[in-house]
């Protein structure tokens, strides 16, 4: 490798060398056929995928049943054919995908993803592969076949990149998500989902955790920001009659620095001087159904937030920071759970809370004290869903825009990222779609390293040490993996917890001598 | 997949998070330590102990905040903090120590 650039200032101690000879964070790798065909996750227990309404496990007619599966999905979803017969060949999307870029195996090019399904469909759907299989690249469905859909259809993070390159838009995810459906319905299902909408259904959230435990989380925090600040704060739970209801990923009340944001949610709402309320029943804003391609068990999940919101009498629901949720919230919860027409319709329904807290800032509701937050120098990773898959505020371009206003209204020392890496060309973390698990942890540290270098560049530029993320699973995915990769595993922040650190609240006691949380020791390590 | 305790056979998952909880004794800690290559000293207890507490009550691991709240209170900030909580459990206080302690595994986007 080229050495790195001269102008390099602070270079982080032990910083594995990972950017190209050009310092490209999306430079092409060399091949390296088949090398994640032993990447697969933690196949399902019978108990997790019955619980869902699958086959506990494969079924003796699975080829039969996923071939007819295949015929239904193509019926009913016009884009899935489309899909299917549009590709030409072209080639625009085969440095697209961050896990290719990371791996080098070619079946991660997003085109050899999608003709693992698209071969079988071939075979059997169209005139030419039925009758001259071998002129179109069709293949019969073996368990081979199937054994490969398993391995490579877990190595894709849904996160859209590629479909903005395509020039016909063949949406990868779309693909992905359907041969997933498709091994769920013959009993081959993925632990890790699987699992976690179970615990949704048995529970309400992902974590499994119970109205006890949550409730007692919850009033440890707000002792945690009156030590911090001498303010009061509620966070207040299944409160009957509160204006807005709250819907945030349980990971809020359980990781770092995830509940560091949830305490900014907190500060922001008591500051707004608004009524608010988390519910034990829709304690869970993500939504793994969309994972799995399984409309109904993500229309279960969204019915939980629809029941909640009545009960609760609210007028509005907010969704906190989670990535796809907030693609399901946006996109779809009017089609699955709706209509709302029982909530306030002067309000964007739902709502990110990001849209809430830049309504507050220029409202001037929120007193700011940026400096809290000059140890930072920070950049943003645009998350996927977010940037690809909906929208934020009322103009195009709104989930790019408000992020970063509100992060430039906290933080004095803000800058991008690459733009080729970032808001609608973002690269994944790696770890969304369904991958947060540890046993695929391989390759969620090669899935990562097109934004780990691309972080590098803007470390190396203007000494960037912490990157804000509104995503559940990036923030956990990013805590885990930056430390391969030499930061600190505190240097993901939450966008609300840098808002938490800014806020001064009515009545508060420090003043400016209070140590911001939880990053100082990250900052530390990357000088 | 299994442990062996004293002659007896314990079931875990793929992972080694114990599959029957009620199968938890301090020989089988000090068994699952080893294989996660971590030496129990009295502090690692301490963090085990509060975790098997807190699980009895809520049914579910405390939050990684609410552990080092409780280890800080009982043995002070220079024990109860973050930093200290990743060397005594290099794979994080909630996975690993978890394991250790007998209970499941924190799903999610954790």
């Amino acid at each position: 490798m080229a050495p790195l650039d001269d102008s390099a200032k602070k270079k982080p101690a032990e910083m594995m060398d990972v950017r190209g000879p050009d310092g490209d964070p999306l430079e092409i790798p060399k091949f390296a056929c088949e090398s994640m065909r032993e990447s697969e996750p933690y196949p399902a227990y019978p108990e997790h995928n019955l619980k869902l309404g699958f086959p506990g496990e494969l079924i003796d007619n699975w080829q039969e049943v996923a071939i007819a599966k295949i015929g239904e999905l193509a019926k009913k979803n016009r884009a899935f054919q489309v899909y299917l017969d549009a590709c030409v060949k072209c080639g625009a999307c085969t440095d697209k995908c961050h896990y290719f870029l990371g791996s080098g195996d070619p079946k991660n090019m997003p085109v050899a993803r999608q003709d693992l399904l698209r071969s079988v469909y071939r075979r059997y759907y169209t005139f030419a592969g039925k009758y001259f299989p071998w002129l179109v690249g069709a293949r019969d469905l073996t368990k081979e076949v199937l054994d490969e859909w398993y391995a490579y259809y877990h190595q894709c993070s849904q996160c859209r990149r590629c479909s903005v390159f395509c020039p016909y838009g063949i949406d990868t995810a779309e693909i992905s998500m359907a041969a997933r459906e498709i091994m769920d319905s013959i009993g081959i299902g993925q632990k890790y989902c699987n699992e976690i909408i179970g615990k949704v259904k048995d529970v309400g959230n992902n974590l499994g955790l119970q109205e006890k435990a949550l409730a007692a989380t919850l009033e440890g925090l707000e002792e945690d920001i009156e030590d911090d600040t001498g303010v009061s704060v509620r966070i207040p739970l299944d409160e009957k009659g509160a204006d807005i209801l709250l819907v945030t990923p349980s990971a809020d009340f359980f990781a770092e620095p995830h509940i560091e944001g949830l305490i900014g949610y907190a500060k922001v709402f008591h500051q707004a001087g608004v009524s608010w309320t988390l519910s034990s029943y829709a304690s869970e804003a993500a939504n793994f159904g969309l994972f799995i391609g399984s409309y109904e068990n993500m229309r279960d999940v969204s019915l939980r937030i629809r029941k909640a919101a009545e009960d609760l009498g609210v007028k509005r629901i907010i969704f906190g920071e989670c990535g796809h949720a907030w693609r399901v919230a946006y996109s779809f919860l009017n089609t699955l759970a709706g209509p709302f027409d029982f909530l306030d319709q002067n309000y964007p329904i739902p709502q990110h809370i990001l849209e809430f807290t830049w309504n507050e800032i220029q409202k001037g509701t929120l007193k700011l004290d940026k400096s809290r937050n000059d140890h930072i120098r920070l950049t943003y990773h645009d998350s996927c869903n977010v940037a690809r898959a909906s929208r934020m505020g009322d103009k195009p371009g709104g989930q790019f825009e408000i992020p970063r206003n509100v992060l430039k209204a906290v933080c004095n020392h803000y800058y991008d990222m690459d733009r080729d890496t970032i808001m609608e060309s973002t690269v994944c973390c790696g770890g969304g779609g369904g991958l947060l698990t540890d046993e695929i942890m391989d390759l969620r540290v090669k899935g990562a390293g097109p934004r780990m270098k691309a972080l590098k560049q803007v470390t190396d530029d203007f000494g960037v040490t912490h990157m804000a993320a509104i995503c559940a699973i990036c923030k956990t995915q990013f805590s885990k993996v930056m430390p391969k990769y030499g930061y600190g595993m505190d240097s993901i922040l939450s966008v609300h917890q840098l808002v938490s650190n800014a806020i001064i609240l009515d009545g508060q006691e420090d003043g400016e001598d209070a140590a911001p949380q939880g990053d100082a020791a990250a900052a530390e390590a990357n000088q | 997949m299994s442990y062996e305790v004293n002659g007896q056979t314990v079931e875990h998952d793929e992972e080694g998070y114990i599959t029957n909880l009620n199968d938890w004794s301090k020989e089988l800690a000090e068994v699952i330590a080893k294989q996660e290559e971590v030496e129990m000293t009295d502090e690692h207890w301490a963090v085990v102990n509060f975790l098997r507490d807190y699980y009895e009550e809520y049914q579910i691991a405390p939050a990684v905040r609410v552990l080092i709240k409780a280890i800080k209170k009982q043995l002070g900030p220079e024990i109860g903090n973050n930093k200290y909580m990743y060397e005594l459990f290099p794979y994080g206080p909630a996975k690993q120590a978890c394991k250790i302690a007998g209970l499941p595994k924190p799903t999610g986007c954790v």
